[in-house]
């Protein structure tokens, strides 16, 4: 389990986190959801120790992250999956060796075995056969699919996604859903997702939380938060351009047009 | 939007409001160079093992370098012993041009030439390639898959152009020597039993160790300052260009400026 109390990020003076809260149950997706720019990256980066947060604490299972000492914190690490918003594939190496990295790194297999451990992992994303492939030579979809296999090589059991389906195709964007309700039910991971798809969010969470203004402002399951009565919340998730959010732009429009 | 404030400024306060943020940006580079080194020298010996990276730097380092330091060299020679004999000439001390070109390649000229040509080289490409993993995540990803980066990446850069660049210099010395031996023997017409006596009778082995030290200094450098300017490279490919740009500008005047103070010391 996930419990972060009190997160606070800023940068210079602009503040981006200011005290926020979450929790995140074991063996589910929570996905955040808010518009672009209001910190949703911030807050995994703070998760995964990318990013020292100024205040606040991050619990996994009861230890807290922004305590530790950087060698405490690559222990946990090994705990943690990522996929990366544009998969962030290591372009000098091929997939094989993308795919294979964290193995060699930790020397979890011999070398003999590594093909064979890729080639399941690959499959495990519905891809095989495409090891000696470049990240170059490789379309969008199948990206950020290799980039899955790779967070998933060394059998984390927290993985999280940086807008998972953002660039995709509606087809492929469902395929990468699938994927990430497919892997939490066979290997029951926690994670985290952000995104502001919300088809996506819908699909594939079993909890959402709200970020808006450095704050969680409401989670609930996605009936709830479908249904909700947050006006802020409502806007954001029926996509409509007047509301609350744009009211104080609109505001500052007028009266720059004025 | 104009800042009121701004435009009471004159230019005097102006300046100098420039000049202080430029060496500010300096002073905070410096540090966080300092500060990499440091983390490099803390690294290095920590499993796992980086020595297939560092054989392959090595390669891009050494290797790749090895002609367009060779070329340099060689001609740096050449004129060399072109303007040490138009000047000797006026005195009749032209059977010193050999101890000049000699003294001159192995003290100064041969590291330094070596090290321009490896910042503009290899320095540009260690800062496009570290600049471009920073502006694709790379970086990020390589933290989240249990590995340090400034051990991946950084240690196998620095650990390489250490080493390498004094072998390069060897070579840059030799070439150099015999480019000067050309041109004075073949062209300008010196007699060269003279020419490699001379040579060989001012050359310490002080001389040349000491512009190997200075070389694997640079190497040093180099690597650590345009794997900085990689590392806090932001804002997409122009950021990538601009932190490229610095990596050169800033390794090549600290080799220069390092050169100095080296020598200073080693007199």
């Amino acid at each position: 389990m996930i419990a972060i109390h009190g997160l606070s990020k800023s940068f210079g003076k602009k503040v981006v986190l200011d005290g926020l809260d979450l929790t995140v149950p074991k063996g589910k997706n929570t996905v955040v959801i808010g518009g672009s720019g209001t910190g949703k990256s911030v807050l995994i980066k703070c998760a995964v120790g990318l990013l020292r947060p100024d205040a606040g604490e991050i619990l996994i299972d009861g230890q807290d992250i922004i305590r530790m000492d950087e060698r405490e914190l690559v222990r946990v690490r090994r705990r943690f999956g990522m996929l990366f918003q544009g998969a962030a594939l290591f372009d000098s190496m091929d997939v094989g060796e993308n795919v294979a990295f964290v193995l060699r790194r930790l020397k979890m297999y011999p070398e003999r075995q590594i093909r064979e451990v890729v080639e399941e992992k690959l499959s495990m994303v519905g891809l095989r056969d495409i090891q000696r492939l470049m990240p170059a030579e490789l379309s969008g979809g199948m990206k950020k699919r290799v980039g899955l296999a790779r967070a998933i090589a060394s059998e984390p059991d927290i993985l999280l996604y940086d807008e998972p389906t953002t660039g995709l195709d509606p087809i492929m964007a469902d395929v990468i859903n699938d994927l990430i309700v497919s892997l939490r039910e066979t290997i029951g991971v926690t994670s985290i997702t952000i995104t502001h798809d919300m088809a996506s969010a819908y699909k594939i969470a079993d909890h959402i939380a709200m970020l808006y203004k450095g704050k969680i402002i409401e989670v609930g399951t996605p009936e709830e938060i479908r249904t909700t009565s947050n006006p802020v919340v409502a806007q954001f998730v029926q996509g409509r351009a007047h509301g609350p959010i744009t009211e104080e732009s609109e505001e500052f429009v007028r009266f720059v047009s004025r | 939007m104009t800042d009121p404030a701004a435009e009471k400024k004159n230019g005097v306060v102006r300046l100098s409001e420039l000049l202080g943020e430029r060496v500010y940006a300096m002073v905070i580079d410096l540090g966080a160079i300092f500060t990499l080194f440091t983390q490099v020298v803390s690294s290095v010996l920590r499993p796992p093992s980086e020595i297939r990276n560092i054989v392959k730097q090595m390669e891009e380092v050494g290797i790749r370098s090895m002609p367009v330091v060779l070329v340099t060299a060689t001609f740096t020679g050449m004129v060399l012993a072109l303007q040490s004999y138009s000047g000797f000439q006026r005195f009749g001390a032209t059977s010193f041009v050999g101890s000049v070109v000699a003294l001159s390649i192995t003290r100064e000229l041969g590291p330094v030439f070596a090290g321009l040509m490896v910042s503009g080289r290899v320095g540009a490409s260690m800062a496009a390639e570290l600049g471009t993993m920073k502006v694709t995540e790379q970086i990020d990803a390589l933290v989240t898959l249990a590995t340090n980066p400034v051990k991946y990446l950084v240690v196998p850069r620095v650990v390489a152009a250490t080493l390498v660049l004094p072998v390069l210099v060897v070579f840059a010395d030799l070439l150099g020597i015999v480019g000067g031996y050309f041109v004075s023997v073949h062209l300008l017409g010196a007699n060269p039993y003279v020419y490699i006596a001379k040579t060989y009778q001012y050359l310490e082995f002080k001389d040349i160790y000491t512009g190997l030290v200075k070389a694997s200094v640079f190497g040093m450098l180099i690597a650590l300052i345009s794997c900085h300017h990689g590392f806090v490279a932001a804002g997409g490919a122009e950021g990538v260009g601009r932190a490229t740009t610095r990596a050169v500008v800033a390794s090549s005047m600290m080799v220069l400026i390092s050169d100095y103070f080296m020598t200073s010391f080693m007199f």
